[in-house]
């Protein structure tokens, strides 16, 4: 090992033909993309006004286009899978050996969740969010910024990975003793380790800054019990997520102390306990889950009643109905293993609280139902998803429910049902709730529709996709396969690997269609420019902005008296009124230093790694520094002028007027 | 709709499935297996009476409140204490009934608790190790790797306990799983109504040769054949087997050993021990403690795991063994044999 590369050598180059393959085609896309960057001259642009911005609207955008990228590598990841599973049957050894399935599986859990589904709820959250409690941006505009960053930074290990050394080969739970020193001895748990590290503390930062901003800075008139339902559904996620990520953060702390530094919290030996970070793990975990369907469950809300043109039902138990199933979520986490030899108390008492969650969740779906009920409802795109959540979700709640019983649990554990399970509440909920608002706040974010077509053929992909996919998993773990194999050699089960291989096919071909909708909808954007900032009739504050909204948000703090603000504006006929003047507005200037302290802790990360502690030195004290530096500025703000602000409104009157 | 056909489809499949079909948890062939089927089965069918509605309720509102229609229109209609109480009272009600049938059942399929039977129970010690599965007979005197075999209707009491990774002891036709770690005993207990062959795998991932860990779990028709097995073990007398001879700690470390880099393309194949040495079991669940366990206490005093036990000279040596969660003394002492019921102090 040398002082200046660490463990890093030419051995750490891949030599699978399939991992070289995908590196070129990345390194041309990337080659393509700076060059049409550098062709029409926006390097400038992209960082002026994006990767400095601190505007909580671009750094939502963003966050989405992380997610987007990460789709694309963890389904690509899926696809692997499922055509590793559908050739290796009946003795077939397929065309993936363990060493490289293995990180498939891992980099698929790890991504799809933390580096896929998290980055959109984030970034939905923060587009969303502060224009729906009428804020001119978070609490914290730098932090959120830096969040970012750390996101971004988690990012690109993962997928540094890929090129030099190797991925965790523990499935994305990492438990010890596997993902120990001894069982694991290369750079993949490492990887793992300081990815979801990076990312979780940026996750963590995101939640307080967006709590802090819930609770101080809503417009004149809102209280607590008048906030939109997708801002309630945020600022539980939040809490859930200040309370369980520390956990992570400490769980993944004391595995690096077992692997850099011989320590012995999770060893087989020396008084370690695997256990621990398993109970750990999930006190995280389970949390986590919630977190990623709160937001969704909240998505649907607004979708609901905002297409049927009424008021959502239930609200004040939809907003209790969320609370109880944030706090239940935290004493769940045994579920996860009532395979583990606790008593029967024990397990009977956590199955019975698993279950209980059910009792809240079934009432958001009824007060759903009863939204649609006497409503008018307009059968667009989002509106769509959220049918086909209702449906999908439904049976995923129940499968859920009968994982939670442990008697039946102890044959379901760690099969393919429970993987069924997980994908169908997942899927058809946290991501068709993300893709649902994707296709709801599209125009408001960048002040054009979606075409429809491709929408609506994208959806109905996923979900027959979604059902030939994942119901034949549902089979094969009552047929007994287990996850995670590598080959099987069962004839019954092949039939099932087969049609969910074509399920999964089915899904690429949604994926397409959402990405060609992009780019359809963004070549013709000029004809389909959501001049109004109202395309849907929405009844929350961020419909009462143009679209996309002015970079301050609000020329004056709206004053509200209603749950529907934007509704009881209309109806009042204060909506759209013209101001004589405007106050000058205070507003947070962009800065460098979240994209620097990024990048500096990747390499931090990176060194870590690969043991090369100099650089390691540099990277940790380089972003403590640049943090320092930042906090000690106080060249922060200016003040939007107030013929500026009167040009910016008339100008939207004036489409409003038109419109 | 397609949505609904989809949903029509997917429920069938399930209901099919749970009509019949062969091998896997819903063709079990032994009590706990049986029992377990039916809870899934009762839980389902409970959960499908709200599932059913809501699925039709969504779809039907959806269609018969869609625009254009003229329905009655009431869009500021949004609270109803009436409606409110029962979206409330029904979830609640069902998870009441779910709720007492999981903490009865609970109890009731513990893997800890032995299995009543008229026969007595056989001891099988289970180890997994990377990636393979050792039985050892304590009470016979006999080890196998690879496949384990018991007579029919005689209940089996499993010892669990692992070699490195964390895996879980996992026959889908005879019912429960549990986990084997390393440093610890968990227990389980199943018992075949049938003979037959079922496979046995590992459910939890273990590394790079988790996929080929499985093991034929063979229920003998009777006890006579279940005695000549271990008889051929012992004479080391089964045509075209390996016998390995004595499972003593330097075969067992061989056995042990494994490979982290080199592929794993088939399972291990079956192997016997026709004689053991007594507490190679325990021995080596206690060994993750023995050997780096020792701490300094005082000038001159080591500290090791034999003084959890104190001055108990008959105590079994079950530190390690996770019982219900925690490590204490297992006083179930006429379960096992008396060869894993010695103490370090009596070697």
């Amino acid at each position: 090992m040398s002082a200046l590369l660490g463990k890093l050598s030419w051995d750490a180059l891949p030599y699978d033909p399939i991992v070289i393959g995908t590196l070129c085609v990345v390194a041309i896309a990337g080659c393509v993309l700076a060059f049409l960057l550098i062709k029409h001259k926006l390097l400038g642009v992209l960082w002026n006004d994006w990767l400095t911005s601190v505007d909580h609207k671009k750094l939502g955008i963003m966050y989405i286009v992380l997610a987007l990228v990460m789709l694309i590598r963890g389904f690509a990841d899926a696809i692997m899978m499922r055509l590793q599973l559908a050739l290796a049957t009946s003795g077939d050894p397929g065309y993936l050996p363990p060493s490289h399935y293995d990180q498939i599986f891992t980099a698929h859990g790890v991504i799809m969740i933390i580096f896929m589904a998290m980055p959109f709820m984030i970034g939905l959250m923060n587009i969303v969010v502060p224009l729906q409690i009428g804020a001119r941006d978070v609490a914290f505009p730098f932090l959120n910024n830096l969040s970012f960053w750390l996101a971004v930074s988690g990012a690109v290990l993962v997928n540094i990975s890929l090129g030099l050394g190797e991925f965790a080969k523990t499935g994305w739970v990492a438990y010890p003793p596997l993902s120990g020193l001894e069982y694991s001895p290369g750079v993949g748990v490492d990887y793992y380790i300081w990815a979801l590290q990076i990312s979780g503390i940026g996750t963590t930062l995101t939640a307080v800054n967006f709590l802090a901003t819930v609770f101080k800075m809503r417009t004149p008139g809102m209280k607590l019990m008048d906030m939109p339902i997708f801002t309630w559904t945020c600022t539980w996620a939040n809490i859930l997520i200040a309370a369980s990520f520390p956990i992570l953060t400490a769980v993944l702390a004391m595995l690096t102390l077992d692997r850099y530094l011989d320590f012995h919290f999770f060893t087989n030996d020396g008084g370690g306990n695997s256990m621990m970070y398993i109970n750990l793990f999930w006190a995280w975990g389970h949390p986590e889950v919630y977190i990623l369907v709160l937001p969704a469950f909240g998505i649907f809300s607004e979708i609901v009643s905002t297409f049927t043109g009424k008021r959502l039902f239930g609200y004040k138990s939809m907003v209790w109905a969320t609370a109880s199933i944030s706090i239940l979520g935290f004493i769940v986490w045994l579920h996860h293993f009532f395979t583990m030899g606790s008593s029967a108390n024990v397990n009977a008492f956590f199955g019975v609280m698993t279950m209980i969650i059910a009792v809240p969740t079934g009432v958001k779906l009824f007060n759903w139902l009863f939204t649609m009920y006497r409503g008018r409802l307009r059968v667009t795109v989002p509106v769509l998803w959220t049918l086909g959540f209702m449906v999908t979700f439904t049976v995923g709640g129940m499968t859920g429910v009968l994982l939670a019983v442990p008697g039946a649990n102890y044959v379901l554990h760690n099969s393919l049902f429970l993987i069924a399970h997980f994908h169908n509440t997942i899927i058809g909920g946290a991501v068709f709730g993300y893709l649902a608002g994707f296709a709801f706040w599209f125009p408001k974010a960048m002040g054009f529709h979606l075409n429809v077509k491709l929408g609506k053929a994208a959806f109905w992909c996923w979900l027959v996709g979604f059902f030939l996919a994942f119901m034949p998993l549902y089979v094969l773990g009552f047929l007994g396969m287990t996850r995670r194999l590598n080959h099987t050699d069962n004839p019954d089960w092949n039939i099932w690997l087969y049609i969910a291989l074509v399920g999964a096919l089915v899904i690429l071909a949604g994926i397409i269609c959402q990405f060609l909708q992009l780019y359809v909808s963004f070549r013709d954007r000029a004809q389909n420019l959501d001049t109004t900032g109202d395309p849907w009739n929405g009844h929350t504050l961020e419909w009462s902005t143009a679209s996309p909204p002015q970079y301050y948000n609000f020329a004056e703090l709206p004053v509200v008296s209603d749950i529907d603000a934007f509704t009881d504006m209309k109806e009042k006929g204060t909506a759209y009124v013209r101001k004589e003047s405007y106050a000058p507005i205070h507003m947070p200037k962009n800065t460098k230093a979240g994209i620097i302290i990024g990048a500096l802790i990747t390499a931090f990360g990176f060194a870590m790694i690969w043991h090369i502690w100099w650089l390691a030195i540099v990277g940790l004290v380089g972003s403590i520094v640049t943090f320092i530096a930042r906090a000690y500025t106080s060249d922060v703000d200016y003040y939007v002028q107030p013929d500026e602000i009167a040009q910016i409104e008339n100008e939207h009157l004036d489409n409003v007027a038109k419109g | 709709m397609l949505t609904r056909i989809l949903s029509k489809v997917a429920l069938a499949l399930m209901v099919g499935l749970l009509a019949g079909c062969q091998g896997g948890v819903l063709d079990p062939k032994g009590q706990v297996g049986i029992e377990e089927k039916q809870l899934i089965i009762v839980a389902t069918l409970l959960m499908l009476v709200v599932v059913i509605p809501v699925i039709f309720m969504t779809l039907y509102f959806a269609w018969k409140y869609r625009e254009g229609r003229d329905e009655i229109y009431e869009p500021k209609w949004s609270h109803s204490t009436k409606i409110e109480t029962v979206v409330w009272a029904i979830p609640v009600i069902i998870v009441i009934i779910l709720g007492v049938i999981t903490w009865k059942s609970t109890h009731a399929l513990d893997p800890y608790k032995p299995l009543k039977s008229d026969k007595d129970h056989i001891n099988v010690q289970v180890v997994s190790m990377n990636w393979k599965w050792l039985f050892i007979y304590p009470d016979l005197g006999i080890a196998s790797v690879n496949e384990l075999r018991f007579p029919e209707n005689v209940p089996v009491a499993f010892q669990i306990s692992s070699e490195g990774t964390m895996n879980s002891f996992f026959i889908p036709q005879l019912g429960s799983q549990i986990y084997s770690m390393a440093g610890m005993v968990t227990k389980l207990h199943l018992i075949a109504n049938e003979p037959g062959t079922f496979d046995g795998y590992s459910a939890n991932y273990s590394g790079p040769g988790f996929t080929n860990m499985k093991f034929k779990a063979i229920a003998t028709e009777t006890q006579a054949d279940f005695d000549a097995w271990v008889a051929g073990v012992k004479a080391e007398s089964i045509a075209g087997s390996t016998n390995n001879g004595i499972l003593d700690q330097a075969s067992y470390d061989k056995l042990a050993e494994y490979d982290l880099h080199a592929p794993v393309h088939e399972a291990t194949p079956v192997q016997y021990y026709g004689s053991i040495k007594p507490g190679i079991f325990n021995d080596n669940v206690m060994k993750f403690m023995k050997d780096h366990g020792k701490v300094e206490l005082l000038k001159g005093t080591t500290f090791d795991s034999n003084m959890i036990q104190g001055n108990s000279n008959h105590g079994e040596m079950n530190h390690g063994e996770m019982n219900h969660g925690e490590m204490e003394m297992n006083h179930e002492s006429s379960e096992h044999s008396s060869d894993d019921m010695h103490t370090e102090a009596e070697k």
